[in-house]
């Protein structure tokens, strides 16, 4: 007997989930070299699960279903809401691209889309390590098929390969390590988890082996040092449609799950997995960035951007628990690494929006070259693109900026002094993180332009690039009600 | 919306409205409403100037409304006398630059015209800041126009110059920001610089934090040694980048220091304040030195900036009314003084297209009219009685001798250097026969350039005639600040 509130956790997943199986059986029947008919449909499907997904938000209840398996609660929905939202605005950016490359033969783009994106609300809303670990695989195995979508491309292929080599590794990690949490408390409940860890009566070695499995686990699925190498590769062979999907919506999905996992089931253990986190995220930025500097390739460049930038999400995730108090500075903490995630994608989305804006056929334009003078032929997405390398190098009134606020606020409100030292390395990192920033906006705004055609697009990827950009800009200018909502949600799922 | 808030928003108002013109087909159309613009942010700010009160030291036109709640950021402004003159004076500055760029900028006019009112209400916002977040935004969103600036419209080796303007300046900033943090927590949640004012601080808290503003704001003024970047950028840059930076950018470091160092961390000010004093003498004579053996115009007038600048901080650390009022001054005056000094080095450039001193030689023959303004510009750059150079010179000298003798005679023996530097490369430049034909080919200054040239000058000689009127506004304000200053936070 299934109950009303076990189907009022899971309405949206149901929808999603159905309706990608329809449009894999209606898109048979359509002709058009661009899909408009599975287009609409599938930006519908989304558009309703994000406003069902934020309905629910609003709303605010927490609701266990199905017998705890899978929990609804404000921040999960917001971030289910915020990935819809962004699987939508890949797709926009992605279908001109796609058609011109051949991978809109069938419809497989969305329906795979929507398919990923359900595999990110089965990780974002599980209350289960086995329903984290399906919702995991459901995502992924999507994103491999993704990524080699365009199977007669060698990048493409080769970085398919990469990617699931080195994707089933990590899945081989985590499973691993929630097995020896199974071995250690028997139970794959994560509220019993925290329970049975509270309680001190597991013993700490079996727990801090999983654990170890599982901060591995989940630092490749962030993609951060020393577990990043698949990044670059992938980001860069995927068809720049795919690494749009890849880099976007997936990464609220990972926030969600260290959440999940590490704050919700394991926070008994933070003095561990504080330290590894931070382990990883002092090799994130300084890696990162430093890589970043020597790359030509804009796609690449993004890549080792993004571990920079986990590398920061990370320093939010550490910084919750203080000397074994769990309660004062962690909703402070939590809320600025969601800010965070969150930003990063609403700005990574712009930025890749416009390398495929630029991408014509038969020529990818991917090379930081390729985006020399971009001011004389298009100045709004030159614009859209400096405000976005302004946001991520960590300039106000950017959107950015509050992020790392947020996070450098969240290391020195808890008044550690090696935490105030990890803000000043932090800060320091941002500098060199600037400097690759500060290239590209050279790029477009001082170079001369190679070609002096103009940048023409479909009017649909006109409007959704123009707002994405101003976005950046505009809760730059407002950051308060974002930060609100995170501060909120995250408070309401720690039960504050 | 108070009036503060409509100096601020109306020129970036402007500023967006011109981005999104187009081409350069346009551009006529662009002059004018940048014109329009910059002359209706200026007038907006003279009813500041009929409205202040300077019998109190109190902040005024203050608005203050949530920003972002979660952190308790105000969107708080208020202007005092140490604040009150750079509102006017950046807006006057940008209205000279757009008549300086009027034919000079062919290219991409708009987003030239764009960044320069944009950066004025930035530069407006920095000065009436109250909150320390606010402030950090207003602070450094200015370098994103001024890098597109010295980028886009720069000279040859612009991209190395851009950059290290925008890297320079950002390393001192984000110490400053983490510094800012510290105050926040330390405030117990607030980034209320009147709260911070009256923050009790440790020893140890005071000198971290002097010096992590030490880092935003010496770097900015640029104090002796770490002005490196700015002859290097202003080399590179185009004539309306160089007399902004000139002219305001400067100053934020300057009013950086009286703003959060001196009040926040009194006693780490007074601790290392003479190390201060000796940073700003080095300055003072050193860089006067050095500006004395450059062949490049620009470079010499960059440091004398450099030289001038020093007189300012060395006005604030002596701890007196009279340095501080001097310093404030000597900012005013170099306002108007080096925006002068190098927008009529733009003139000659885009005549000759060379800043070499040796390019030219008897330019008085060929361009009588605007040899007179150079004349007058050199001797305010050395500071004649009568012009504004002069005022704040003879302040800060007169705080220095009180301070100290032999500080007060070092400062005061610098002057010899400026003037030295400044007449020689005026003698160099306008002085003898006619050198070559590029010289000989020369006109004299049109009607718009004979416009610029005559507003900065009657601005000059007006200061230096008659400073009352600056002096009058900031009396309370530097009166109260030194109070504050001088009583220890410690115990």
């Amino acid at each position: 007997m299934i109950d009303t509130i076990s189907w009022i956790t899971v309405y949206p997943e149901i929808t999603l989930m159905v309706m990608a199986c329809a449009i894999l059986l209606i898109d048979l029947g359509v002709k058009s070299p661009l899909r408009g008919l599975t287009y609409v449909l599938t930006m519908l499907t989304l558009a309703v699960v994000a406003v069902a997904e934020a309905h629910l938000a609003v709303a605010g209840q927490t609701y266990y279903g199905f017998g705890n398996m899978v929990v609804s609660d404000a921040m999960g929905n917001w971030l289910k809401c915020f990935a819809a939202i962004a699987v939508m605005v890949s797709l926009v950016y992605a279908r001109p691209y796609a058609a011109h490359r051949d991978m809109l033969r069938g419809g497989e783009l969305f329906t795979l889309n929507m398919l990923a994106l359900l595999g990110m609300f089965v990780m974002i809303s599980s209350n289960n390590l086995l329903l984290t670990y399906m919702g995991l695989e459901l995502l992924t195995l999507s994103s491999y098929a993704l990524v080699a979508l365009r199977r007669d491309n060698v990048a493409a292929t080769e970085a398919a390969m990469k990617y699931f080599v080195l994707g089933a590794m990590a899945s081989g990690f985590l499973l691993y390590g929630m097995s020896m949490l199974y071995g250690a408390t028997g139970t794959l409940d994560i509220t019993q988890l925290f329970k049975s860890i509270s309680s001190g009566q597991v013993r700490p070695d079996v727990l801090v082996f999983g654990l170890v499995f599982i901060v591995a686990g989940l630092a490749f699925k962030l993609g951060v040092v020393p577990f990043h190498m698949w990044i670059p590769d992938v980001y860069q062979g995927a068809p720049t449609a795919v690494t749009l999907m890849i880099g976007g919506a997936p990464k609220l999905a990972a926030f969600a799950i260290c959440i999940r996992l590490l704050v919700e089931g394991l926070r008994p253990l933070a003095s561990d997995w504080q330290q590894m986190l931070m382990v990883l995220s002092v090799g994130s930025l300084l890696i990162g960035n430093l890589a970043a500097i020597a790359q030509t390739n804009l796609k690449r460049m993004l890549a080792f951007s993004t571990i920079s930038q986990m590398g920061f999400v990370l320093l939010g995730l550490m910084s919750g628990v203080v000397q074994g108090d769990a309660v004062t500075f962690a909703a402070n903490a939590y809320s600025s690494a969601m800010f965070y995630v969150v930003t990063y994608v609403l700005t990574t989305l712009a930025t890749f929006g416009v390398i495929l804006l630029l991408s014509r056929e038969g020529f990818e334009s991917e090379e930081i070259s390729d985006f020399a003078g971009l001011n004389q032929r298009s100045p709004l997405y030159a614009a859209v693109m400096a405000t976005c390398a302004f946001s991520l190098a960590g300039i106000p009134p950017m959107v950015g900026f509050y992020a790392k606020l947020s996070v450098l606020q969240a290391l020195v409100v808890s008044g550690e002094t090696i935490y105030l030292g990890m803000a000043v390395f932090a800060v320091l990192m941002s500098l060199i993180g600037a400097f690759y920033y500060l290239r590209l906006v050279k790029v477009m705004y001082f170079d001369e332009p190679i070609t002096a055609t103009t940048v023409n697009a479909p009017a649909d990827v006109r409007v959704v690039l123009s707002i994405n950009g101003a976005l950046v800009l505009i809760l730059g200018l407002a950051p308060g009600g974002l930060m609100a909502l995170c501060a909120a949600s995250v408070r309401q799922m720690l039960g504050m | 919306m108070g009036l503060l808030s409509l100096s601020i928003w109306v020129p970036i108002a402007f500023g967006v409205v011109l981005l999104a013109f187009g081409r350069d087909e346009q551009a006529t159309a662009v002059r004018w409403v940048a014109l329009i613009g910059a002359l209706c942010s200026f007038l907006l700010t003279l009813p500041l100037y009929s409205q202040f009160d300077n019998t109190t030291a109190a902040m005024q036109f203050v608005e203050n409304l949530p920003w972002i709640e979660r952190f308790n950021v105000n969107y708080h402004l208020g202007l005092d006398g140490i604040s009150f003159w750079f509102v006017p004076l950046t807006a006057f500055i940008t209205v000279i630059v757009v008549i300086a760029g009027w034919e000079v900028i062919t290219e991409r006019v708009n987003q030239y015209m764009g960044a320069f009112l944009i950066l004025s209400g930035l530069m407006i916002g920095v000065f009436s800041a109250l909150d320390g977040m606010l402030f950090y935004v207003f602070f450094e969103a200015t370098l994103i126009p001024m890098y597109l600036i010295i980028g886009i419209w720069g000279g040859p080796n612009k991209i190395y110059a851009a950059f290290k303007f925008f890297l320079y300046t950002l390393l001192g900033s984000l110490l400053m920001l983490v510094a800012l943090i510290y105050l926040y927590t330390q405030s117990g949640g607030s980034f209320d610089l009147a709260k911070w004012h009256a923050l009790p601080l440790g020893e140890t808290a005071q000198t971290l934090l002097f010096f992590a503003f030490f880092a935003a704001f010496a770097v900015k003024v640029p104090m002796w040694p770490v002005h490196t970047w700015l002859p290097d950028v202003h080399v590179e840059a185009p004539t309306g980048g160089s007399a902004v930076l000139a002219a305001i950018m400067l100053k934020l470091g300057a009013y950086g220091f009286l703003r959060f160092s001196m009040p926040i961390a009194p006693d780490a000010a007074h601790t290392w304040g003479s190390l201060m004093v000796g940073l700003s003498l080095v300055a003072v004579v050193y860089v006067g030195l050095v500006a004395m053996v450059q062949q490049d115009m620009k470079k010499l007038v960059a440091y004398s900036s450099v030289a001038h600048m020093g007189f300012v901080t060395l006005g604030f650390f002596i701890f007196n009314d009279l340095g501080v009022s001097g310093g404030l001054v000597q900012m005013i005056a170099h306002g108007f003084v080096s925006g002068a000094m190098f927008l009529s080095i733009g003139v000659l450039y885009d005549r000759v297209h060379s800043r070499e001193i040796s390019s030219y030689g008897g330019v008085v023959n060929t361009m009588p009219k605007f040899a007179a303004f150079g004349l007058f510009f050199a001797m305010a750059n050395c500071g004649l009685p009568g012009t504004a150079g002069f005022v704040g010179e003879w302040m800060v000298i007169l705080g220095a001798v009180k301070f100290n003798f032999w500080v007060g005679f070092a400062s005061a023996s610098a002057l010899i250097f400026g003037a030295a530097y400044t007449l020689w490369m005026f003698k160099r430049v306008y002085l003898g026969p006619v050198v070559n034909d590029d010289v000989k080919a020369l006109t004299d200054i049109n009607a718009r350039e004979f416009l610029m040239l005559a507003l900065l000058a009657i601005a000059v000689l007006a200061m230096g005639l008659y400073p009352k009127p600056f002096t009058d506004v900031m009396d309370v304000s530097v009166a109260e600040l030194l109070k504050h200053v001088a009583i220890s936070k410690l115990n």
